[in-house]
């Protein structure tokens, strides 16, 4: 972890920021992801009649969201290297693996986080409505994060697997989406007719919902930190392992 | 240095490369020959640390690629296969981000940004999208890339592909300069390109090295190297004929009579010194009036073909 690593790491976020806004893919990422929370919070979700200042109308539609257009924007960030070629341009600089998955990685997350930070106006809506927490709206903002960095991990893994960028976004919205059934109550309440309460606990614990909505209650639970960095270290890791592997071919 | 010890490849059973071994040193430019799917992309990964070798070693100044790659990578430039480059960047941008790679900053960053693209012709497309260049550009803008840090070794997987004459001579003229202080190794499938830049040629064939040389070495072993082809007013039978009876001639062939004109070419034996002499004395003997004649040197692409066919 010297200075160099972390030279690297923003030289390759940088890099990889400036292709998102150099190109139409970050306007009509934000754009579409903008009007859909609008749609699903005032429309579907029918914010104004539930009459509460609370984002939850707001917050309950994101890993569905998420599931598609952050495994869209992930899709491309190692398919494409390779089918430019560019990754082996990449890895014979003097830059270790890490720092390019890495670097590649935060640059996405930064970017979902932008994408975020200009939901802005719906904070405003509430606070001109009502008298929010705002503390409970920040730990959601955390929470949204955290998940959408999940799902980008996810993405950056089914995407060095294979140069067809198709192909990466497919695998990476059904392993989302496995990641997203597991605790939903129509699948956890057909277990809990028969299977014991254990097993129940392990398969809803993978889930990225039961983590979600728990911090959506407001709280940031050690164990919900601990889900989300593990499962993108995990995934970050087997990105690492099949850039190693697929190299050799 | 850069050093080859041994390397090989397979890929699943298939060995791509079988043991190739060499050294370039600083000053040396070596090229690296071969027909398609010979191996030499494949070596040349291996040399970067690219791909990881099945056995053996590559070193770039002394560092392991495998062990030391970081060290070794700093000290070396590489062009990769078909010169890949950030579509959507612009050739000052994408040159900005490699020389922050390198560790460039500040002043030092923008005089090597400055050095780099004067070198290379880059003036007028600074600002472009790389994406939006011919692909005469690409292919230097990539190269910009590899000696943007003045590194003293480079790898260049043929550099000159898919440029035009004029493109091409720039090209070969940046190598050139640059090979007196840097150890080189570029590849290709052109013949000309070996004569023109380099110091030595190794040919490389289904994996393996056929031939380690310099250009003129191997010319030498083109079996049209030495030969005398006389052009005269006179019967192709009797040229032939006056050519026979010089001493040292293996055989004469004659490639084009017509009218009162005849060309013959005389091949001398091994070993014939002074075979040129003898065949002016003769003709000078002769009657009729002589229109040319011209020592052969051999020719690559014969050695070429007769190297990497016969196995």
């Amino acid at each position: 972890m010297d200075k160099r690593f972390f030279q690297n790491l923003a030289a390759i976020g940088r890099r990889e920021l400036a292709s998102y806004f150099g190109s139409p893919i970050a306007y009509v990422f934000i754009v579409i992801f903008l009007v859909l929370c609008g749609f699903f919070t005032f429309n579907v979700s029918n914010f104004y009649e539930a009459g509460q200042a609370d984002l939850r109308a707001f917050f309950e539609w994101h890993p569905w969201l998420f599931l598609f257009l952050v495994s869209a924007v992930a899709m491309r960030l190692w398919a494409d290297e390779r089918k430019t070629g560019t990754i082996e341009l990449l890895l014979t600089l003097p830059v270790t693996m890490t720092e390019a998955i890495l670097g590649k990685y935060l640059a996405a997350w930064i970017f979902i986080g932008i994408a975020l930070l200009l939901t802005f106006p719906m904070v405003l809506t509430v606070v001109y409505l009502g008298s929010p927490d705002l503390g409970a709206i920040f730990v959601s903002y955390l929470g949204s994060f955290l998940l959408g960095g999940s799902y980008l991990a996810i993405g950056s893994m089914t995407s060095a697997a294979t140069k067809n960028q198709v192909i990466a976004f497919i695998l990476s919205v059904v392993i989302g989406l496995f990641l997203v059934l597991a605790g939903w109550p129509p699948v956890t309440n057909v277990l809990a007719g028969w299977a014991p309460a254990f097993i129940l606990d392990v398969v809803s614990g993978f889930s990225v919902m039961t983590h979600y909505s728990s911090v959506q209650r407001g709280v940031l639970d050690l164990r919900d930190l601990l889900y989300y960095f593990s499962l993108i270290f995990f995934m970050l890791f087997s990105t690492g392992v099949i850039l190693h592997a697929r190299r050799a071919n | 240095m850069i050093e080859a010890k041994n390397l090989s490849k397979y890929f699943g059973r298939n060995k791509v490369v079988d043991s190739v071994a060499f050294t370039v040193k600083k000053g040396e430019i070596l090229g690296f020959l071969g027909p398609n799917a010979a191996g030499k992309s494949t070596t040349m990964r291996m040399l970067t640390g690219y791909l990881p070798a099945s056995s053996g070693h590559a070193l770039i100044g002394g560092f392991d690629v495998a062990e030391r790659g970081l060290d070794a990578r700093r000290l070396l430039g590489y062009l990769p296969e078909n010169a890949p480059v950030y579509q959507d960047m612009t050739v000052t941008g994408f040159l900005d981000f490699v020389a922050r790679i390198r560790g460039f900053s500040g002043a030092e960053k923008a005089k090597a940004l400055e050095r780099t693209v004067e070198r290379c012709f880059l003036q007028d497309v600074r600002q472009q999208a790389v994406g939006t260049l011919s692909k005469g550009f690409k292919q230097r803008v990539c190269f910009a890339q590899a000696i943007l840090h003045d590194p003293p070794y480079l790898v260049l997987d043929e550099p000159t592909d898919g440029l035009d004459p004029n493109q091409k001579y720039e090209v070969r003229t940046m190598i050139r300069e640059m090979g007196g202080e840097k150890a080189i190794i570029l590849s290709t499938h052109i013949l000309e390109e070996v004569d023109a830049v380099c110091t030595r040629a190794i040919v490389i064939n289904k994996g393996k090295v056929v031939a380690d040389d310099t250009p003129a070495g191997l010319r030498a072993k083109s079996s049209l190297n030495g030969a005398v082809t006389v052009a005269a007013e006179a019967s192709a039978d009797q040229l032939a004929k006056s050519l026979k009876g010089i001493s040292g001639v293996s055989r004469v062939e004659v490639l084009d009579a017509d009218g009162g004109k005849a060309r013959v070419r005389a091949y001398p034996m091994p070993d014939a010194d002074g075979f040129m002499d003898r065949v002016v004395r003769e003709l000078s003997a002769q009657s009729f009036p002589v229109l040319g004649v011209n020592r052969e040197t051999g020719r690559l692409d014969e050695v070429f073909r007769k190297i990497t066919q016969s196995r």
